[in-house]
């Protein structure tokens, strides 16, 4: 169809988010490749780390809106929020999540859920003052954006690798310090080798946590500007979410910091982050691409929505 | 959603599923029958407004086509979230006419590259059920092609029994939406009165 440019994925973005999950993957699967072949009891750490994954996986929206002070709420008591989560379900043909507001007034919005249908939205009482409600409709649109792409399935999996080589490395450390692996079994040929080994192990837990830091950091990024593009497209107004970004993003500068650092271990999970120090960090290592990437992508959008059909790829 | 759009993070616009709308004058003769429920002759089209110029140039072009029929009425609002509801009149007795109108709107709206914005689309039934006069809309959702009953009481208030009662009514003649998280109000709809 003629039309189908309007709402067509960015393969740019699609290209650099297929190319992170691939070099993520890579470098897990060396990460195995080298622990079993230095003969580390691989299968214990993974059963670990598995565990981790799975309590992560789980246990990801009781946890988030506990931390955040949430509290689901009926279309009885919001009847604006749950109508406006409605119309976007309906555009967007998902199952309804659950609907909360956390009471604080840092302005920001959460979505958590593995599957669509476990999902919950969450908007603070900060971020439903100060928009107004089609800026509202945009952020909305954004988090169920990132419930229909499963992001936090995604960055769960994603962040396994972190995790696992975290554990690697913190578990080598002790053994070292506690006389090694093999404990006085050994003779001193055997445990000279062991040291070694164990260093080397170490080496590499620190890089592969370092590298997979990185991707994953990269990949929040990607999803970030993926779930922008997703919610612009539902809602047919890119402008209302730019502005609602551009708010907020000037409000998260100016607050107290004493809020925030409260809200900082759940940024992965946000709307905008709330950075105690500002936005001077690196975009390197930031969860969330930079504003002016952000707006960008947007009014790209906003332009292609108003195309005619003459002007349409 | 495939795994690989998962993966890379896109999701496809889903597309407007039109047909069922043809199968309301047969489910408007089963309420007339079952429950004393007729149509009001009014029906309404619920269109995001996206931005930029497209949106204008698809809108005026389905606008013309609810104004093709000589007897049909058109009246338009904007409500608060955003949409642009277009309700046709063609009175009680013309609900072939009016289905019609209906469907050849939300066809512009999705030739046009709309089908995302669209939202859904309302018939009006009135009529005393059991000593009550009840208004109650049916509302078509595009992107899923299924029916839901809306029975407003007040301006914040709908009657779920009633509601389930005409689930239970329509039967085989229209494809009823199963999730009941989907049957969101559609507080002050036009054309429901």
């Amino acid at each position: 169809m003629a039309h189908r440019g309007r709402y067509a994925a960015d393969p740019q973005l699609s290209a650099r988010m297929g190319l992170t999950v691939f070099l993520l993957g890579a470098v897990y699967v060396i990460a195995i490749a080298v622990l079993i072949a230095v003969g580390v009891n691989a299968i214990v750490v993974i059963v670990i780390a598995l565990g981790f994954l799975a309590f992560q996986y789980f246990g990801s929206e009781k946890a988030v809106l506990y931390g955040m002070n949430a509290r689901v709420v009926t279309p009885a008591e919001a009847p604006e929020l749950h109508a406006i989560v409605d119309r976007i379900c309906a555009l967007a043909d998902l199952p309804k999540p659950r609907v909360a507001i956390a009471d604080t007034d840092v302005p920001n919005a959460f979505a958590t859920g593995r599957t669509p249908s476990k999902a919950v939205i969450c908007a603070t009482t900060g971020i439903m003052r100060r928009l107004e409600p089609e800026e509202l409709e945009g952020v909305l649109a954004h988090e169920m954006a990132h419930v229909a792409h499963r992001d936090v399935a995604v960055m769960t999996i994603a962040s396994f690798l972190g995790v696992l080589a975290g554990l690697v490395t913190r578990f080598v450390f002790y053994s070292t310090m506690f006389g090694g692996f093999g404990g006085g079994r050994r003779n001193r040929d055997d445990k000279d080798n062991t040291v070694a080994l164990l260093f080397a192990v170490m080496v590499v837990s620190v890089i592969v946590y370092a590298v997979s830091f990185l991707l994953i950091r990269a990949l929040s990024r990607y999803r970030e500007l993926a779930a922008d593009r997703g919610g612009a497209l539902v809602t047919g107004r890119p402008s209302a979410l730019a502005s609602a970004l551009t708010k907020i993003s000037g409000d998260m500068g100016a607050i107290p910091t004493r809020d925030l650092r409260h809200a900082e271990a759940f940024n992965a999970f946000f709307f905008t982050p709330a950075l105690a120090s500002g936005f001077s960090l690196s975009s390197l290592f930031s969860t969330h691409p930079s504003l002016d990437k952000r707006l960008a992508q947007l009014s790209k959008i906003s332009a292609q929505l108003g195309g005619t059909a003459a002007g349409v790829r | 959603m495939g795994l690989l759009d998962t993966l890379l993070g896109r999701n496809k616009p889903v597309k407007a599923n039109l047909d069922a709308l043809f199968g309301v004058p047969s489910a408007a003769i089963t309420l007339e029958a079952a429950m004393g429920l007729r149509p009001v002759g009014a029906g309404s089209v619920a269109v995001k407004i996206t931005e930029g110029a497209a949106f204008a140039a698809a809108h005026t072009e389905a606008l013309g086509l609810l104004r093709f029929d000589p007897q049909a009425t058109v009246t338009e609002t904007q409500d608060d979230y955003g949409f642009r509801w277009s309700t046709v009149r063609t009175g009680a007795d013309r609900v072939g006419e009016l289905v019609t109108a209906l469907h050849g709107a939300n066809t512009s709206y999705a030739g046009a590259g709309l089908g995302p914005a669209l939202l859904c689309t309302t018939v009006g039934f009135a009529g005393e059920v059991a000593g009550t006069q009840r208004s109650l809309a049916l509302v078509y959702l595009y992107k899923r092609g299924t029916f839901y009953p809306f029975a407003p009481t007040g301006p914040q208030q709908r009657d779920s029994a009633f509601e389930l009662e005409v689930r239970g009514a329509l039967g085989e003649d229209l494809p009823v939406e199963p999730d009941l998280n989907r049957w969101f109000p559609v507080w002050g709809a036009p054309g429901l009165s």
